[in-house]
């Protein structure tokens, strides 16, 4: 059984214990645990089911690469599904459940899976759920959601809080073991500004269990006191509990700090995702022990070697009392040496090297273990937990010498530099036959806009497995970055690290290494997601021999750890299986982050009310305040009717139309761009932004325009005013006003940088209220100040005055059809002007409009509206605006597009009005229908709506659409299909609905 | 001008660090060549400071300047007195090709106050905020959260935010949520 030691444990608080539950029952752990030493501790061996055969499941490791450990965390508002126990630090109250089983963790109907595995075989999913189709969707589907799927889905919204942080760093090193602290002070000491961040919550990483002697010192008292000079220096900043997560672009970092993972009383954000720009990267990650693949490799009590001595020296935990060691390298000697001297059992090491020599086997040797050269397991004994395990030779194919019996196999199959954040950004890899690793290529490493590399790794992660060189590395690679980063000051002596002296390690990727299906068929790779060594060699069988694809086929790598135990071994048995040498079969991408990061980090502050910005308008609050229905339009808010009493939002917008068309409407136009061009050259610039003329307009007055891109389709509309000789103010659409902006900006910067015009966007200087319907006039003259009159001020003039005692100018201009001025005052001003007007117009029968009376009114006259009409694919031939195109003008942007052949071509669809014979709406999107079919066997059409409204003017539906000859077809009647299937008759007529020769505005 | 109010009226959060509107304030878009002596003269002559250097900003009180792009300053004057200084520039550049717009209104003025001010405008702002990369003397057009905004230092503890208006509410949420959460222990 596993269990708490009476000595050890360097990370635990003997003297604080703490009460945790897990699937409801109550136990104890220690301050200090992870979810993972505290199960141990309490025998609680078996921690979940495997994904897609129910498998009972065990911890395997003791770090961020574990793959079995995973739980539903907390409850309610606090839930998170999928989370590691080996890196769940234990605290008072943590509440967790195990995953994926059914009914209980016991006793899993699932299970049954695994006795059909045979049917279940790699690419099972491709082969079997594919005839017959509606299968799928109504069997196939349903049960096999029942079946798979990992953690439950949280119910509530997280309560916590996030946040994002930038900063900015000459160094940032990821990994705070021995490497990474040396880098840390070479580094530092050059002057550098330097970022050590480290994943767990101590400082030394690997050394400080297996503790070689550096500069003399033990492990833990080196890195004591490189910690302590660190912490003295100014320019240095070490975070614990941060993950350096993914690197990117230009030195472009991020960075997952867990600021109350293991505390959840703590005041403050839960987690915080640090977005770092560094000029150099050290990667000091170390390295993840493989697994070795033998059958039965799976069963809970077989751990990785590194692991079981990690919760015998870190937590105190044993989880066996009689330990089997199988490796092919000298590491796993230790766990057997540390296990030995705490008092445990070691009935044997097993090693599949014929005559390997090294320090630490003399050590074992010593301490009177037995060990078996040349040997391997060939088989692993027990159900929810090992009983034993079956010895062969490795050279065979499984015959067994004898069986041990055992309640723990710790086993290595060698070390694998962590590279991911290397690769992230272009890193590349060599592969180490002596070693049997992938490690980093220095001379290819990832490369900044200067063509030179900004990552540099260092110590056990750049393939340095021994203390000596990978202190040194360390400290070297802290000085290289330095360097890179512009810092050329000393950075003093290299450490110097001593540990034992090891044998080379022997590749072995099957165990033992003639192994029969039954035992491959049992050999797992992907413990997560079942694959095992008989799949993979079956996927290549089959065909799929690039890496990439054998991934997707088998599912190897595919699960929540992505991969950290399975890859290697698993493009090892392919590599075998093609025939093939592993450097050739090559690794698949590593991609970030490296563990799953929280959702909420991502998203940081950005939730609720500061899930996206809203703009408002001086006038938004008093639109909240009496009804607004509000539409978004772009980022912001406007109104689209403003709801009285019972009235339903239709109802509103009908009355708002009857009102405006009958007596007096405001609307708050605010949001339209505003963009004031100026210079010498400004005329001549704008002609080229416009298809027609706006050079020569007069001051005073107002033109309506359009602009086209340079592929000739519509973009933007709007009223330009000349405001002076060398100054105009374009109107935008709401949406367009940035983008308008940058428009300008692009072609005065990038295209015409010599002429002389200056832009600037003052949208938002200005509130603007249309004053609108036939009392329009009689408000303004009635709050005073300004000659409104028709002779003073006529359609499509403008002018500057005081009205009512604001500083106003005045823009005779109509979007409705109705007499209207467009009236800006200062934006610090707009809330009062809007108060005044609605008090004034209280006697000639005011009501505020929102934006669908706004859309119905400029219908009922057939203007076009931005997004309506146009959709990116539209001309402004498509809707009979030639009139607008200037023919004097020698170019403007879209002109040439619009001779092109498609563009010129008679038969595109063109703008008509549309009435149904029976007054109903068409709805909204709707299809004019033609006969026959076309290729696909869909219906023919021969237009589409592009408005379509009921007008309470006119007391009918009424429509605008793009339709095959259109215009030439005044009076005919077509058909427009519905969303239930059948279709509405309509008759082309005249757009212009309202008022066709414009007397309403005509006062 | 009773009828003028600023966006959110004077609101503050309160907290170790404080967020507060900043009311009016007049802001002059000014663009031409800024080596030009007649541009140079009427920007010291308005706001007491010379044209910046490119990532600088001076002010004082209610008048200050501020580089915008190798061919636009900020002039910060009174409120009240904005459309004078228009005047006095359009005065002094006449013949010029230049443009200078009352900007004023189109924008929220936020200041930041407190210990950790430099680290809740971190959070939110992309820029290298770190002591030694910026200062009282250094201004920045950035982002905070999903907007553009503008942002320089009075005194150590103390940043002054402009951005647009129409956005001054999210912006004031925004940095007050920063606030709120607490330091950061970075800088």
């Amino acid at each position: 059984m596993s269990t708490r030691l009476a000595l050890g444990g360097r990370l635990v608080n003997k003297n604080k214990a703490v009460s945790f539950a897990f699937n409801g029952k109550n136990l104890r752990g220690y301050e200090g645990d992870t979810l993972a030493s505290a199960l141990l501790a309490n025998d609680q061996m078996l921690v979940g089911r495997s994904f897609k055969y129910h498998r009972p499941r065990g911890v395997i490791a003791s770090g961020a690469e574990e793959p079995n450990g995973l739980v539903n965390l907390g409850k309610g508002s606090t839930f998170e599904p999928n989370q590691r126990m080996t890196t769940t630090e234990l605290f008072e109250g943590l509440s967790a459940t195990s995953q994926n089983h059914w009914p209980s963790l016991e006793f899993d109907v699932g299970a049954i899976n695994t006795h059909l595995s045979r049917f279940l075989p790699a690419g099972f999913y491709y082969k079997m759920f594919i005839h017959p189709r509606p299968f799928w969707k109504y069997v196939y589907e349903p049960i096999i959601r029942h079946s798979a799927g990992l953690g439950k889905a949280p119910t509530e919204q997280d309560s916590d809080t996030y946040e994002h942080f930038h900063a900015h760093f000459d160094v940032m090193i990821v990994g705070g073991g021995i490497s990474g602290l040396a880098a840390a002070h070479s580094s530092a000491q050059t002057g550098a500004r330097v970022l050590l961040v480290e994943q767990t919550a101590d400082w030394g990483g690997r050394a400080v269990v297996d503790a070689p002697k550096i500069d003399g010192l033990t492990a833990q008292e080196w890195v004591n006191k490189t910690v302590q000079d660190l912490e003295s220096m100014g320019n240095v900043t070490m975070r614990l509990r941060m993950q350096g997560s993914g690197v990117y672009d230009h030195g472009y970092v991020l960075a997952y700090e867990r600021l109350s993972d293991h505390a959840p009383e703590m005041e403050g954000p839960r987690h915080r995702l640090w977005r770092i720009r560094a000029k150099q990267i050290v990667t000091a990650t170390g390295a993840i022990e493989r697994p070795l693949s033998f059958a039965g490799n799976d069963i809970p009590g077989v751990l990785l070697a590194a692991a079981v001595r990690d919760y015998a020296i870190n937590f105190g935990v044993s989880v066996g009392d009689r330990t089997v060691v199988v490796t092919n390298n000298d590491d796993a000697y230790r766990t057997a040496i540390v296990l030995k001297n705490a008092g445990l059992d070691i009935p044997a090491i097993i090693d599949a090297r014929t005559a390997p020599e090294g320090d630490l086997i003399d050590e074992a040797r010593a301490l009177g273990i037995r060990i078996e050269f040349g040997k391997a397991v060939a088989k692993v004994k027990g159900g929810k937990r090992v009983t034993g395990v079956e010895i062969c030779t490795q050279a065979g194919e499984g015959a067994v010498l004898e069986e041990i019996s055992c309640d723990c196999v710790a086993m290595s199959g060698g070390w694998s530099p962590v590279v991911h954040l290397w690769s992230h950004c272009g890193g590349k890899l060599n592969w180490d036959d002596v070693q049997a690793m992938f490690r980093p290529d220095p001379e290819r490493a990832p490369t900044g806009a200067d063509g030179l590399g900004f990552v540099t790794t260092a110590g056990v992660a750049n393939g340095h497995l021994f203390t000596a060189e990978a202190v040194a590395d360390g400290f070297a690679a802290g000085r290289a970055a330095a360097k890179a980063a512009g810092f050329k000051s000393k950075a003093g002596q290299a450490p110097l690290g001593e540990c034992a002296h090891e044998g080379p390690i022997s590749a072995v990727w099957l165990m033992p290494q003639g192994a029969k299906h039954a035992l491959r068929s049992k050999a797992w790779l992907d413990f997560q997601n079942d694959v095992k060594v008989s799949d993979v060699q079956l996927a290549a069988q089959e065909g799929y021999e690039s890496v990439e694809h054998a991934k997707r086929y088998t599912t190897i790598g595919m699960a929540t750890d992505q991969g950290k135990l399975s890859n290697i071994n698993g493009l090892a048995i392919l590599s075998k299986a093609l025939n093939a040498d592993i450097p050739n079969v090559g690794t698949t991408t590593f991609r970030p982050p490296y563990t799953p990061i929280s959702l909420s980090s991502i998203t940081g502050v950005a939730k609720n009310e500061l899930f996206q910005p809203i703009r408002k308008t001086p006038m938004s609050d008093w639109h909240a305040a009496n009804g607004a229905d509000f539409e978004p339009v772009g980022q912001w808010r406007r109104p689209y009717a403003y709801i009285r009493g019972t009235e339903t939002v239709e109802d509103a917008v009908n009355r708002e139309v009857v009102n405006t068309r009958e007596k007096l409407g405001l609307l708050d136009a605010s949001t339209l761009g505003k963009l004031v061009v100026k210079g010498p050259d400004a005329g001549k610039f704008l002609d080229m932004m416009y298809t027609n003329m706006m050079s020569n307009l007069a001051v005073g007055k107002c033109r309506y325009g359009l602009m086209c891109s340079e592929n000739g389709f519509l973009s933007d509309d709007g009223v330009v005013a000349r405001i002076d000789e060398d100054t105009w103010l374009c109107h935008t659409t709401t949406g367009g006003a940035e983008r308008i902006h940058a428009w300008m900006e692009d072609w005065l910067q990038c295209e015409w940088w010599d002429w002389k015009v200056y832009v600037a966007n003052v949208t938002e200087q200005w509130a603007q209220v249309a004053v609108v319907g036939p009392n329009a006039r009689k408000v303004l003259e009635k709050i005073g100040g300004m000659d409104v009159s028709k002779e003073t001020l006529p359609f499509m003039q403008w002018a500057d005055g005081t009205l009512g005692g604001f500083d106003a100018r005045v823009y005779r201009i109509s979007f409705s059809g109705e007499l209207s001025y467009e009236i800006a005052v200062p934006a610090s001003q707009g809330a009062a002007f809007w108060e005044l007007l609605l008090a004034a117009g209280q006697e000639f029968g005011v009501m505020p409009y929102g934006t669908e009376a706004l859309h119905i009114m400029r219908a009922e006259k057939g203007f076009i509206m931005i997004g309506d009409e146009t959709d990116g694919t539209v001309i402004p031939q498509d809707l009979n605006l030639q009139w607008a195109l200037s023919k004097k003008k020698t170019d403007y942007l879209g002109k040439r597009a619009h001779e092109r052949s498609h563009m010129a071509d008679p038969n595109r669809w063109k703008l008509v009005g549309l009435e149904t014979l029976d007054g109903s709406v068409i709805p909204d999107g709707s299809y004019a229908i033609a006969d026959g079919t076309n290729a696909n066997g869909q219906r023919n059409t021969q237009g589409r709506i592009t408005s379509t409204y009921y007008s309470p003017t006119l007391k009918k539906g009424i429509a605008m659409g793009l339709v095959l000859h259109g215009p030439d077809r005044m009076g005919e009647e077509i058909e427009f299909n519905k969303v239930d299937g059948t279709t509405v008759r309509a008759k082309i007529v005249d757009p212009v609905f309202y008022d066709k020769e414009g007397a309403k505005n005509n006062v | 001008m009773s009828n003028a109010v600023s966006t959110l009226q004077g609101k503050v959060a309160a907290g170790e660090v404080t967020v507060r509107e900043g009311g009016l304030r007049g802001m002059i878009t000014f663009r031409g060549d800024l080596s030009n002596a007649k541009l140079k003269s009427v920007c010291k002559s308005l706001t007491g400071f010379g044209v910046p250097e490119m990532g600088k900003a001076a002010s004082n009180g209610d008048k200050g300047v501020a580089w915008m792009s190798p061919d636009e300053l900020l002039i910060l004057v009174p409120h009240a007195e904005t459309n004078a200084a228009i005047a006095a520039i359009e005065k002094a550049m006449k013949g010029q090709h230049f443009l200078a717009k009352n900007v004023s209104d189109a924008r929220t003025h936020l200041t930041v106050q407190g210990l950790f001010s430099r680290e809740v405008i971190a959070k939110l702002a992309p820029a290298d905020l770190h002591p030694d990369s910026f200062k009282v003397g250094d201004f920045r057009r950035t982002r905070l959260g999903q907007i553009a905004a503008a942002f320089w230092m009075t005194d150590d503890e103390t940043f002054e935010v402009i951005c647009f208006r129409s956005v001054g509410q999210y912006a004031f949420d925004l940095l007050a949520a920063s606030a709120k959460a607490g330091p950061v222990g970075h800088f």
